[in-house]
């Protein structure tokens, strides 16, 4: 079992994040449907990675097994060394809170917690204390600039603001990997680029990001772009700063 | 750690129900009115049953009153012009009960008439009861002021009398009615105590039968008691009565009442059939009619028993459909609240997590609506009490089977939307609009 806050052998440069030979295929009546093929991915403590592709082409799939909210169908996936896909179904729900911080395009604050109640979440389900977790999120939400809204519900807040009290839920357990989904796609140009600032000091602080997306803008920005088709890898680029 | 957990959990259910207030409303509404008439119908049905028990127990557990009864009429004597009746309990069965009846302590033979009596200028109805002097012992009437009547009354036919509270404020209003002379049918009685107002009796329609009823009829008359040897001598035996089919009719009862008393509780049955069959081998009709108080109350007791099945299953049927509106909202809120789910699961929430997160939700409202049913269902009674004049029993009993109810019905039908919310897949939630 993982515990909150539980650091692990993994120094910065190594890898945290394996998959060998991992796919994952679904049964449609007769036929198969492979929605992911042969996927050999290692990601290192540190990168800035962005998964790329047509829709159809796994994005999706590849998403929810990094973020281990689905198990392959055939492979291994180790995640801070520890395989995955073995895990049933409360041991995957403690990895996913306390190893992977969620974004989404949609942000999915819930509605009648407001901007302190949402960011403490996922340290409620890990089982963190009254206290640390209060100061933890007000902590958080400063540091993500929503200190003067900390009492507010997220249809007092705009856009930007919402998916910005997302990104500090996603970092409340300090998770080993932040794993966002379009985090700019229901933004204006303008507060998506304040979230991609956001998550460009995070990457410079040291932590782990992989972000799905169409948007070539947001590729330039990580150090890795990985491209998938039809369910494989197709290319992976290295992009030079 | 525990405490923290439930304050969140209580806290997140209110919010969660506070964002749809009129829905949370309606649906506790099954439960308030659910709960409420449970505890009201119980509490009246409480009273009832309760008041019906006094009334018995004041005619006295140990009691087997006898009365008089008029018989159904003999084909021989329809059409006549002018007939005699004579029918009733007689002194000779009061005195065959005191010889021939083991066990029996006080014998109290009653001859109960309906006059006007007359105070000054005033006049009301009342019933002159034509009793003996031990007559206190065996009824809940109580002596208040004065003497009750004595045997040397008894003795010398006595023109002395006791009225009762009712007769006291209908008559005298201001006056001490003790020492003051009280008139009817032409003679005086003396007042010399004033008594407790009489009780009626579970049957009281057939003992007024030869009565001249009030016009208010409902209005239950004053009581003047008189020495049963005085009433015999100064109003006779004879009462005429005047019938529209039959003409004239002459009746002749000598008494209306005969009130036996044992010692034991266990003698009561072999009395009763000891003084039934004395009645019956000396009454050729039957003109009585045997009331043991001891009995009524037994079968009060077995009518509310089957007063609280009847009600316990209405109110199981209610409560019923109550938490299947509260289940069938539930559904809803959480099909709504799907993606809700699925991001909870994605921030670390175990199945567990979302069982009890809804599951506390409906108790929440299972609850509320329960406190408040209790609220309202000691309300009603307390209303029906001030403003009905009908006496209500809330027993803590019902308090507390409203409350389990109410907890019991939020788990059983907070558990299977609870489970459904739990097992719904956290990606397919995830993508859910």
């Amino acid at each position: 079992m993982i515990q909150a806050g539980e650091t692990l052998d993994v120094e910065k440069g190594e890898p945290i994040l394996v998959m060998k030979d991992l796919g994952k295929s679904y049964q449609l009546g007769s036929h198969e449907l492979k929605v992911l093929r042969d996927i050999n991915l290692t990601i290192h403590r540190g990168e800035y990675v962005a998964i790329m592709g047509p829709s159809g082409s796994g994005k999706s799939t590849l998403l929810n097994m990094i973020g281990c909210l689905d198990r392959p169908t055939y492979g291994d996936y180790l995640l801070g060394g520890q395989s995955v896909a073995t895990l049933d179904d409360d041991e995957l729900s403690m990895i996913r809170g306390a190893r992977i911080g969620f974004v989404f395009q949609s942000f999915n604050l819930i509605a009648q917690l407001n901007v302190v109640e949402n960011i403490e979440i996922p340290m409620y389900y890990q089982g963190t204390g009254e206290a640390e977790s209060k100061t933890r999120a007000v902590e958080l939400a400063t540091m993500v600039g929503l200190d003067h809204r900390l009492d507010h519900r997220p249809y007092e807040l705009s856009g930007g603001q919402q998916q910005r009290v997302a990104i500090a839920r996603a970092l409340s357990n300090d998770p080993l990997i932040i794993l966002a989904d379009e985090p700019t796609g229901n933004l204006d140009s303008s507060s998506g680029s304040d979230i991609l600032d956001i998550l460009d000091r995070l990457h410079g602080e040291g932590k782990t990001l992989i972000v799905v997306t169409h948007d070539e803008q947001i590729a330039a920005n990580a150090g890795r772009v990985i491209r998938l088709f039809d369910g494989y890898i197709d290319k992976e680029e290295i992009n030079k700063r | 750690m525990f405490t923290f957990r439930l304050k969140r959990t209580v806290k997140l259910g209110v919010k969660s129900l506070w964002m749809h207030r009129l829905r949370s409303t309606l649906t506790a509404l099954g439960m308030i009115f659910g709960v409420s008439s449970v505890i009201a119908m119980l509490a009246i049905g409480e009273g009832a049953s309760q008041d019906a028990q006094d009334k018995i127990a004041q005619l006295g557990s140990n009691n087997i009153i006898v009365k008089t009864a008029k018989p159904v009429e003999d084909q021989s004597s329809m059409g006549q012009q002018e007939t005699l009746k004579e029918y009733g309990l007689t002194y000779d069965d009061a005195e065959r009960f005191r010889n021939a009846i083991p066990g029996v302590q006080i014998i109290v033979p009653n001859r109960r008439l309906s006059q006007q009596a007359a105070y000054r200028q005033r006049r009301v109805s009342i019933e002159v009861i034509g009793t003996v002097p031990w007559f206190p012992e065996i009824s809940s009437v109580k002596l208040k002021y004065g003497r009750f009547l004595s045997i040397t009354d008894m003795k010398y036919k006595q023109g002395v009398c006791v009225v009762d509270e009712k007769v006291v404020k209908d008559l005298f209003a201001f006056d001490d009615p003790l020492g003051q002379d009280v008139k009817i049918q032409g003679d005086y009685y003396r007042v010399v105590g004033i008594a407790s107002e009489q009780s009626a009796t579970p049957d009281s329609a057939d003992m007024k039968e030869d009565k001249v009823k009030s016009k208010k009829g409902a209005a239950k008359a004053g009581g003047i008691y008189i020495p049963l040897t005085t009433v015999k001598d100064r109003f006779g035996e004879l009462t005429l009565q005047m019938s529209a089919g039959s003409g004239r009719t002459m009746e002749r009862v000598e008494l209306q009442e005969i009130v036996v008393q044992v010692d034991q509780l266990e003698q009561l049955l072999s009395t009763r059939q000891s003084v039934q069959t004395l009645l019956a081998r000396f009454h050729k009709k039957t003109d009585y009619e045997i009331v043991v108080p001891y009995e009524l109350m037994r079968q009060a007791k077995d009518f509310q028993r089957i007063f609280t099945i009847v009600l316990g299953s209405i109110a199981a049927i209610s409560l019923l459909v109550g938490g299947i509106g509260i289940m069938n909202i539930m559904m809803a809120t959480v099909s709504e609240r799907t993606r809700e789910i699925g991001v909870r699961r994605a921030l670390g929430a175990k199945k567990r997590d979302i069982v009890i997160q809804f599951l506390s939700e409906t108790l929440l409202l299972t609850l509320s609506g329960g406190i408040l049913g209790i609220v309202l269902g000691v309300g009603i009674p307390f209303a029906v009490t001030r403003f009905g004049q009908t006496r209500t029993i809330v027993t803590p009993g019902s308090l507390i089977l409203a409350f389990g109810i109410s907890v019991a019905v939020g788990i059983t039908f907070g558990l299977y939307p609870a489970y459904r919310a739990a097992n719904m897949d956290p990606i397919e939630s995830l993508r859910h609009e």
